[in-house]
């Protein structure tokens, strides 16, 4: 069976916390453990973030949009903006690549996407937005009383 | 849940405590005011206790090499203690212990920057 969540919000970084918070509380029923917690809420910050910073520019009256979906033990996360978009996304997702250095920004944010989720697309057009898609397969090692 | 940041001095060393939750919404102050205790208090070194902090992304990433540049030009030196499994992670991701020096905790942080 699928489930899923969608959610939108404004492009405010006080609602960085907000999300990933919320993303933590819907995948909370596939029973994940804390390290795959803290890899889903870690991620949902980092793609967040993109968008408030480099999709929108800080302006923060646009809207960012997420959608989970939940399928056996699988996880599918949208993370949408509708802001300048990515011109080259093999130099974006580059490590320690950051389009803006005088934020202190690490560049970061897609090798930690990438590493802490099994699949990452980034589907970007200028002037028109960003996707990531990311899957997690969560790991079913759990231990069962019989 | 946000960030609460504590700023205290031993000799020439800044001691920072962080606790709670650094993402980007928290790094433009956690910036300010750690450049202003920086100068302030006209420490030399900086000793970063993560004890507490139960979340970080890269934006922490990005505040602590900002700050480690810095202290960098003064001379000094950064070091890290305290790390939960989950923040050094992002460390090691990012090589950031190649700069700066990780210590189990404060007491040995201060004996490395020969403040005991």
């Amino acid at each position: 069976m699928k489930n899923k969540m969608n959610l939108d919000f404004s492009s405010v970084s006080s609602n960085e916390a907000f999300a990933r918070v919320a993303v933590a509380s819907f995948v909370t029923q596939l029973d994940p453990t804390m390290d795959e917690l803290t890899e889903l809420k870690t991620v949902v910050s980092e793609a967040v973030t993109n968008s408030i910073i480099h999709g929108y520019d800080n302006q923060p009256d646009q809207t960012i949009y997420i959608s989970c979906t939940l399928e056996e033990d699988a996880i599918e996360l949208i993370i949408k903006d509708e802001g300048v978009g990515i011109a080259d996304i093999d130099e974006a997702v580059q490590p320690l690549y950051t389009s803006k250095p005088e934020l202190e920004r690490s560049g970061m944010g897609f090798t930690i996407m990438e590493n802490f989720m099994d699949k990452v697309d980034v589907v970007s057009h200028p002037g028109e937005g960003t996707m990531v898609k990311l899957y997690k397969q969560l790991k079913k090692s759990k231990t069962l009383c019989n | 849940m946000g960030l609460n940041v504590q700023f205290t001095t031993k000799e020439n060393v800044l001691l920072v405590r962080l606790s709670g939750e650094l993402d980007h919404h928290a790094s433009e102050q956690l910036k300010k005011e750690w450049q202003l205790a920086i100068k302030e208090h006209g420490v030399k070194h900086v000793i970063l206790n993560l004890e507490d902090l139960s979340f970080m992304d890269s934006s922490g990433l990005g505040v602590f090499l900002g700050r480690y540049k810095e202290i960098m030009q003064l001379g000094g030196e950064m070091v890290v203690c305290s790390i939960s499994p989950a923040v050094k992670r992002l460390f090691d991701m990012s090589g950031l212990f190649k700069i700066i020096r990780l210590e189990e905790s404060e007491e040995y942080a201060l004996l490395r920057l020969g403040v005991a």
